[in-house]
């Protein structure tokens, strides 16, 4: 390195950072005046919500901004040394040589066609001067510090043979290649399981204690802030509005803006009480399976996935049934399977009485309107050429009703679940994530259904628009009196709204309950295990952020 | 939504020239019986004059016909054939491929094999042959040229329909219960509209490429003067009278080059995401 080492000044100092977003964007600045420092063996979270300029601020720290965005003003200094007035070689040597980053989706941050080794191998090649034999050792060295199982085989595999937690480790291993003193991670745990999760977060945990590494993890997540943190800083439209250790802003928050963020924060200790069934299920799924044959073609034999095997569940009138489960268990399909967009290999879901695998296309359409589904993407889930009001009246008129009266009650519909009622003349891309979803919900509600199916509704979602749309459903679910299947990968989430919860495993459901009997007193150990995962669980929320209570509340209007 | 589209085009400077040459060959076409209202088989002055004589601006041919008046009534038929026969080529590969995207398995293997047939044999030979058998005609050359040119558009389409049918939106149709006509054409027919416009502009382009060398082979229209007919009768003189055969060839060099210069501009605009990459 060229510049002076002061091995005094603070490991990575921030200051005053201003980033000019280009004109025409929705504000002036992505960061506005952001000042703070990452000492030595540190872990500082920076936590906010999409568009707060956290990810922004990484990567003016990493050279990564997009070309029509320019940092306008203050400094970023490395052991003192200014990063952005350094010549590009060596603002380059510094990236990769003693700042390494780890990114969101380890999918796409790997190169698909190159063998984790080589991507590493590449690494050592830029960085450092050993030999071939020299960095093959320190791969397969490297491999085998971030728990990959038999390193030596696995560095010749290409990516895609690896799951995501560990092509997770992967990165880390490629970030840890040439030891650098600071990690910044960029929501790295966002994409995984929530097991996986936990043993990715111990892994940056024990990497960093072992190297005395500065840690700059980004996250929307309060829980895995209070699993990992030692500071947090909590960003807003691009400023810092608190900073302070993690005990401190955790519990004894004190901005508005942290306060609100730590409320939507869905919780587990707020179980619900035990739901009174009345006697004759809406819905039964008697031993319903599902395999999938993936690839395959006329001459070879394709994979098969098993995502049901055996599945059985009830619903209730006014019950809420929530399915959890990892990515790859099998609850989608189940959902899928109960509004017909999947049909089901063996078994019988009974609605009210009807088997509706035994009926026919034309036979089974009448029961679409009594089981609708909202959908997990909300930029998906709304045909973007097509007006808010035709969205919600496409399905009665499908069922042959007026259209000018299917639009009055589209309107009256937007009402009730919280926009305005003008909304019926734009476009969704008009419209927030968390608007989207409202017309997501209120689209499924225009049939008037008995049973209404949520796959991931929330997911996509920030967390106080996700506490937002939470309320909606559960206020909904109250007034309309309806059963709900709610499909999600959050266990917080299903603690929050669920009556009865199902986990799944493999396409199996390994433990069916009251909520609170499931989350009180789990008995299978995949339960166990699932709840041991949660991020944050030794930490309880501060009282006095709390609203009162969550039932009875009218939903929060305005996203 | 409009105004935004043409803003997005007008990024494009080469398809903005292309469009504005396109207008003055479509308004050539249009006045062709104004400028020239003699047919343009008559023989209006003396054989083999060169371009800039008294009577003929650019010359005229080996039987004393006006090139001028050939290419303003060339500029009709290529251009009536190079929409008519793309207009039939969209509308079997569209029709196929919706079908094959949408309903996927046994239907879409059927289909696909169906287009491959067509496919395996070269376009031009294959376009040669049908005129041949049917007399060339106007409706023969069209539907020809339609029937070698619908399986890339089927093949896109198809790509289309199979990505957006599994589109939570569509989904959503077929949970509120649409049938399945409502959702091939409301739902997913004006959200694969873009790639489909973009190629069907370009193959304008080929549709009159292809109609020329028809004609240049003598298997055009024979009542109907088209500048693949003028290059192809020119050929042999093309050392004496070099004016009879290049002039009509600039002809559809320019339509040609403007159809693309457009289509590459509907792309730029109708694809946003794709084009702007790297450019901007």
């Amino acid at each position: 390195m060229t510049a002076d080492i002061n091995m005094d000044a603070p490991l990575l100092d921030v200051r005053n950072l201003t980033i000019d977003l280009p004109p025409g964007a929705d504000r002036r600045h992505a960061v506005e005046g952001v000042t703070f420092a990452l000492e030595q063996g540190e872990i500082l979270c920076v936590v906010g919500e999409s568009g707060s300029g956290k990810s922004m601020t990484a990567h003016a720290v990493m050279g990564l901004l997009p070309k029509a965005v320019k940092v306008s003003a203050g400094s970023i200094r490395h052991h003192g040394t200014d990063v952005l007035s350094l010549p590009e070689r060596d603002q380059r040597r510094l990236r990769g040589g003693r700042i390494a980053m780890i990114f969101q989706e380890p999918m796409t941050a790997l190169n698909p066609l190159m063998r984790v080794g080589d991507q590493i191998d590449e690494v050592l090649r830029y960085h450092t001067n050993l030999d071939r034999a020299a960095r093959r050792a320190r791969v397969v060295e490297l491999l085998a510090s971030v728990g990959l199982p038999e390193p030596e085989h696995l560095r010749r595999s290409y990516p895609f043979r690896l799951s995501g937690g560990q092509r997770q480790r992967v990165m880390i291993a490629m970030a840890l290649a040439v030891e650098p003193d600071v990690l910044i991670a960029d929501e790295p745990t966002t994409a995984l399981d929530v097991t996986t999760q936990k043993q990715i977060l111990e892994l940056i945990r024990e990497v960093q204690a072992k190297r005395r590494m500065g840690v700059m993890f980004i996250t929307h997540d309060f829980g895995v802030v209070a699993e990992i943190a030692h500071r947090v800083a909590v960003m807003q439209h691009g400023r810092i509005v608190e900073m302070g250790p993690a005990a401190e802003v955790l519990n004894r928050p004190q901005h508005p803006y942290t306060r609100q963020l730590i409320a939507a924060v869905p919780h587990l200790i707020e179980h619900r009480e035990d739901f009174t069934r009345e006697r004759t299920p809406i819905l039964t799924a008697e031993a319903v399976s599902k395999t999938f044959h993936l690839g395959g073609g006329l001459f070879r034999p394709g994979r098969t996935v098993v995502a049901g095997h055996d599945i059985s569940l009830t619903i209730h009138k006014g019950e809420t049934v929530g399915l959890v489960g990892e990515s790859g268990s099998g609850k989608s399909t189940l959902g899928r399977s109960i509004v017909g967009l999947i049909k089901p290999d063996a078994g019988r879901i009974l609605f009210e009485g009807v088997d509706l695998l035994s009926l026919s296309r034309p036979a089974f359409r009448p029961y679409r309107r009594h089981v609708q589904m909202v959908f997990q993407d909300p930029y998906a889930s709304l045909n973007p050429r097509h007006t808010v009001g035709d969205i919600i009246t496409q399905g009665p008129v499908a069922f042959g009703e007026d259209r000018r009266k299917a639009l009055d009650r589209a309107r009256t519909l937007l009402d009730l679940v919280g926009l305005d009622r003008s909304a019926v003349d734009r476009f969704p891309h008009e419209f927030s994530g968390g608007q989207r979803q409202r017309i997501s919900i209120a689209r499924a509600l225009a049939l008037e259904p008995k049973l209404l199916v949520a796959d991931e509704p929330v997911s996509a979602l920030d967390v106080s628009v996700q506490a937002q749309v939470l309320d909606l459903l559960e206020d909904l679910r109250y007034r309309l009196n309806l059963s709900m299947l709610f499909i999600t990968h959050d266990l917080r989430v299903a603690a929050q709204v669920c009556d009865t919860i199902a986990v799944m495993q493999k396409g199996r459901i390994v433990e069916i309950g009251p909520a609170r009997e499931v989350f009180g007193n789990p008995r299978h150990a995949y339960t166990r295990q699932l709840l041991d995962a949660i991020p944050g669980k030794a930490w309880t929320l501060p009282a006095d952020v709390l609203p009162t209570s969550r039932r009875g509340h009218p939903a929060r209007t305005g996203t | 939504m409009r105004s935004g589209f043409w803003r997005a085009f007008a990024r494009n400077k080469g398809g903005v020239i292309g469009l504005v040459f396109l207008a003055l060959i479509v308004l050539l076409a249009l006045s062709a019986d104004l400028l020239f209202p003699a047919s343009p088989w008559d023989m209006t002055t003396i054989p083999f004059q060169p371009p800039l004589s008294e009577d003929a601006l650019l010359g005229s041919d080996t039987l004393g016909r006006d090139i001028a008046s050939g290419i303003a009534h060339g500029a009709r038929v290529s251009l009536l054939i190079g929409l008519t026969s793309t207009a039939v080529a969209v509308l079997i590969g569209v029709l196929l491929g919706a079908v094959a995207g949408f309903y996927g398995g046994r239907v879409d293997d059927a289909v696909m094999r169906f287009t491959e047939l067509f496919q395996t044999i070269p376009n031009f030979v294959l376009a040669v042959v049908l005129v041949a058998i049917f007399t060339p005609s106007l409706a023969s050359i069209v539907l020809a040229i339609a029937i070698v040119s619908w399986p890339p558009l089927a093949r896109l389409a198809r790509g289309e329909f199979m990505s957006l049918r599994t589109r939570e939106f569509v989904q959503a149709a077929v949970t509120t219960g649409q049938s399945n006509l409502t959702i091939i054409w409301r739902q997913i027919l004006p959200n694969s509209l873009s790639p489909i416009i973009v190629s069907a502009s370009l193959m304008v382009a080929t549709a009159i490429l292809l109609e020329s060398s028809l004609s240049f082979l003598g298997l055009g229209d024979p009542n109907l003067m088209s500048w693949g007919y003028m290059v192809g009768a020119a050929r042999t003189v093309i050392r004496q009278a070099w004016w009879m055969s290049f002039f009509p060839g600039v002809a559809i060099l320019l339509t040609v080059l403007a159809l693309n210069l457009v289509g590459e501009g509907l792309n730029d605009a109708l694809n946003p995401k794709l084009a702007r990459k790297g450019r901007a």
